[in-house]
Parts: structure tokens; sequence; C-alpha cells
């Protein structure tokens, strides 16, 4: 298992040099999805809270970097890191409303959503940070600015965000802590009784997971130099997030990429395909008829099938 | 009486127009065995979920190990030594044996090798070894009654609240339960026990208290306890109606 892992980044690491600027533009999001699926899978996954409103923490990050930079000159690789922590307190903050009051299930969906409906709406309607209109970046092609000539350095960087996500959840998984995640998903009050605190874990799931879905803000501003409110804070987004890691099983450490694998080619080829014909949002029945399939077939998501396929065990 | 390793004086709680609780007063002494008996709807599990910090009592005081626990969150009255089981067993279903079994031991062992290792113990000790690697929502009814207690032991409790884990065992299954409880008991762990089933209450308990529309009505050795004409009302009515 541990060689095929190998096997499998080294591959992904060299397949720039053979694949055209679609295929490589297709990968880059597929590893970008990635990533913000298997942050969304610390909170989402593992520990079992639903947050539908993850596109809030992109828009935060985004924002903040762009901002910094437009604004006051600094660089990017700094603003996303100021950008993840503002994500990291908005998600404090969230977490602290839903878990202290005992929020559960649809209503701490509900909660979640209505905080990235804040966010998108107060954006929209503030003119310093662009309102409605967003904010556009200039292109310079300088590395210091976070934009690169060759479009394959934005793939190596995807690559890497996807692979550190993926690096931080395999840590978690082992410890105490992604064990009382589990714990916590599965029966929160019988882990209460057995001595796990609930809700300090829970806040430390939602602060880990909103901090690096704030970092996927910057790469997303200055990979598409535009910021929209809707299309950086919006539901749309938020279910993008969730839907990887769900097709491809939640609170297992593959399940956001596999789910990657097999959402992003999809969407993007759909939406490639019928949208020339005419067809816009037809893509969303694609996802819709995938999506079906997934839960009525593989209720815990694809990996953990393929998993018993490949190995014949379970974690 | 030995010291009060836990002393409940004057616990009241009210649900709405329910007095589940009232005016309640209960001690357990270090190392005894005490059964919490009454007929249902007694208020014996919400009793168990005021101790455990699951509910917050409306008045009262709750002393646990010389220290107030009222009004503290559960898991930090599991950290201070006090652990309960479940009536409606709450196994964490797609987890396996061992990682339920773990998860109580992590509190006192961050390493998960070692709490491993400490929830293998709780396994073997309790039969359960073979089952280890089994997802526990594949248990039988024995098999989860003897994990919920696995979960609790493996806190490394003072001071265990055992909520009905004999119900519904056959008579050999609550035999070997009640040994193993014994055993548990003899290590110097003290245990409050809910229990309808009267084989157990008499072999396993020192004390008896006997609760009854949220008042304890008896408090006793189990042969007096069930002389007693007030307790017998209780479960069977009174034979004057």
């Amino acid at each position: 298992m541990r060689w095929l892992g190998a096997l499998a980044v080294l591959v992904l690491l060299a397949l720039p040099a053979v694949l055209g600027s679609y295929a490589t533009t297709i990968l880059i999001l597929i590893f970008f999805y990635g990533f913000l699926g298997q942050a969304w899978n610390i909170v989402g996954g593992y520990a079992g809270q639903l947050s539908v409103g993850h596109a809030a923490f992109v828009g935060i990050g985004g924002y903040t970097a762009a901002m910094l930079s437009l604004e006051r000159g600094i660089t990017p690789w700094i603003g996303m890191f100021v950008g993840g922590a503002l994500a990291a307190v908005l998600g404090a903050v969230i977490g602290y409303l839903g878990f202290r009051f005992g929020l559960r299930g649809f209503y701490f969906v509900l909660l979640t959503v209505a905080f990235a409906e804040i966010c998108r709406i107060a954006v929209s309607n503030v003119d310093a940070v662009g309102g409605a209109l967003g904010l556009y970046i200039t292109f310079t092609g300088d590395p210091r600015q976070f934009q690169f000539q060759d479009g394959r350095v934005y793939y190596y960087i995807a690559l890497a965000l996807m692979l550190a996500a993926t690096g931080v959840v395999a840590l978690l998984e082992r410890r105490r802590f992604g064990i009382y995640l589990a714990a916590i998903r599965e029966d929160e009050s019988a882990a209460e009784a057995l001595g796990v605190d609930t809700f300090k874990y829970k806040m430390l799931a939602m602060v880990v997971s909103s901090f690096l879905t704030g970092l996927g803000g910057t790469f997303y501003a200055f990979y598409l130099f535009s910021l929209q409110p809707n299309a950086m804070f919006g539901i749309p987004l938020s279910v993008e997030i969730i839907l990887r890691p769900i097709v491809g099983g939640a609170g297992t450490l593959l399940g956001p990429i596999l789910g990657s694998f097999m959402l992003t080619p999809l969407g993007e080829l759909s939406r490639l395909y019928f949208g020339q014909g005419g067809h816009h949002g037809l893509h969303l029945v694609a996802y819709g008829v995938l999506l079906i399939a997934v839960v009525l077939f593989l209720p815990q998501g694809a990996y953990p099938y393929l998993r018993r396929f490949f190995v014949g065990s379970r974690p | 009486m030995t010291a009060a390793l836990l002393d409940v004086t004057g616990l009241s709680k009210r649900f709405g127009g329910l007095q589940a609780i009232s005016d309640l007063s209960l001690r357990v002494g270090e190392g005894e065995i005490v059964a919490l008996i009454g007929p249902n709807g007694a208020g014996k599990t919400t009793a168990f979920g005021l101790i455990s910090g699951f509910l917050t009592p409306d008045a009262g005081a709750i002393q646990f190990r010389g220290r107030s626990i009222t009004g503290l969150p559960p898991h930090r009255v599991c950290a201070l030594g006090l652990a309960r089981t479940f009536q409606i067993m709450r196994p964490f279903p797609r987890l396996s044996v061992l990682r339920n079994v773990m998860i109580g031991a992590l509190g006192r062992h961050a390493d998960p090798r070692a709490a491993a290792a400490r929830a293998g113990a709780v396994l073997e000790e309790l039969g359960l070894a073979a089952k280890a690697a089994e997802p526990a929502g594949s248990l039988t009814l024995s098999e989860r009654k003897r994990l919920e207690l696995a979960k609790a032991l493996a806190t490394e409790p003072v001071l265990l609240l055992l909520d009905e884990v004999m119900s519904g065992l056959t008579d050999r299954e609550t035999e070997r339960l009640v040994g193993e409880v014994r055993a548990i008991n003899a290590r110097g762990v003290a245990i409050l026990l809910i229990e309808h089933v009267m084989r157990a209450v008499m072999s396993l308990a020192q004390r008896v208290v006997v609760l009854d529309y949220g008042e304890r009505i008896a408090e006793g050795r189990p042969e007096e306890v069930a002389n007693d004409p007030r307790v017998i009302e209780a479960y069977l009515g009174d034979e004057r109606l």
C-alpha cells in the first residue's frame, strides 16, 4: 500500500512533462478540490460535523491575500497564511456558536450555510473590497506575486497543497486527536462519557479545517486572477467542497482525493461538451446522477469498497 | 460505614411537571458495591445522569473523592475516576471493538500504542479479545453488554456506575458477568449499579438503596430491603387496594 502511494506521487510529479495544457488544467482542479475536500474531511468526515459553509473560509482566505497584495503590496505568500489565520478565526466563531449551544445535524448545517451567506452578502455590499463586481488581479507573471508564466507551477503548488493536507490528515488519523474525532462522529455522548472533551476536539477540528481551507482561497484567487463574492462565498462552492469527500468516502484518508478524481473530470468534461451545445448546467445533472448512485450503492463512499476490494480489510 | 467516595446530598431534578428525583441522598464508600433499585420510572437512570454530569441538578450537591463535581461536564467527571455505562448501550458501531475500548483508555494513555495495549488487557479480562478486530456493531447482545463495561473500565475508574448491564442476558451469561463485576471490585473499584435482576443484586451488593417516584424509600443490606414492606409495596402495589 505504501509503495503504491509513493508510485502514484512519482507519476503525478512526472505527468506535466507529457500532458497538454487542458489535461494539466483538469489535474490542477482535481488537486485543488481534492485539497479543499481533504481540509473539509477533518471536521466534516472525521468529526462528523456537517459544515456546508466552507466556501466562507475560501472567500476569507482569498480576499485577505488579494487585499493585502492590492492595497499594501504584501506578497500573497504571506497573505496566504494571514488569510488562513482569519479563516480559522471565523471557523472558531462558527464552531463556538454551534458546539457550545449544542447544534447538531441539520441545525449545524443551517448555521454554517447562514454564516457563509452573511459573508457573501456583506462582501457584495462593501465597495472597499470590490463589492458585487469583485476584485481583479493584474497578471504580472511575478512568482513573488504568486503568479507564474509557466502553468505547470500551479500544477505543482496544487499537488503540494493536496499532499500536505493529506499528510496532516494521515498524522491526525493515527493520533489520539483523530481517534477522538471518530468517536465523536460515531456517538458524541458515549465519547463524552469516556472522558473525551468533545467541545474542545470539535473546536480544534473546525480550526484546523478552516485554516487549511483558507489557504486554498489564496490559490483560488491567484490562479483565476479574479475574486467574485458569489463564486468565492456562494453555496455552489460549499457544495463542490463537500461532494468529493462524500462521494469518495468521508472520514477516510484517501476518500476526498478519490472523489475529486471521479467528480472533477466529470464536471469539467460535461461542462465543456454540454456547454458547447448550449445546455448550460447539464454538468450538474451528471453530478446528481453520480451522487444518487453513490448514496444508493456505496453509502460510505467509494474508497472503503475499493480498499476492501484490494486489501480485503477494514479500518 | 467506610469513608465516602461518592457523597450525594439533597439531589433534586424536575423535568417539566415530573419530579424525577427529589431530595436524594446517597453514599458509596471506597471499594463498596451499592445497588440502586426501584420500579420502572423511579428515577434511577436520572440519578446516574446527574452523578455523571450529563444532567444538571436543580438542587443538591455531589461530592466525589472529597471534591464537588456538581455541574462538571461528563468528561471531567470521567477524568476524575468516575465512569458510567449506558442502559441503552452506546458502542461506536463502525469502529472495531479494540478502538471502542481504546477511546476509554486514551484519557490516561495519550499514546495510541499504550492505549491499545491497555484496551487489549481489558478485552482479555472480559473475554472479548477474540472479537477485538470486529466492528462493534456486529456483536451479540451479551458481547455488547460486556463491551459497554470494557469501555468504562478502560478509563481506569475508582467508581463504576453500571446501568442495567445484566438485563436481557441468559442465566449463564448473568453468572459470568456477576463474576467479572466481582473481580473488578476485588481490585478496589467501587461499584454503584442499577439492576432489575435481583439475583445479581442479592449476590453482589453490600448495600441496597431503593427509589420510588424519585425518593429514597429504603436502604440497607439486601435481605433487609427485600423484606421491607415499603419496598414490596412499591414493587407490587398496596395489597389493600
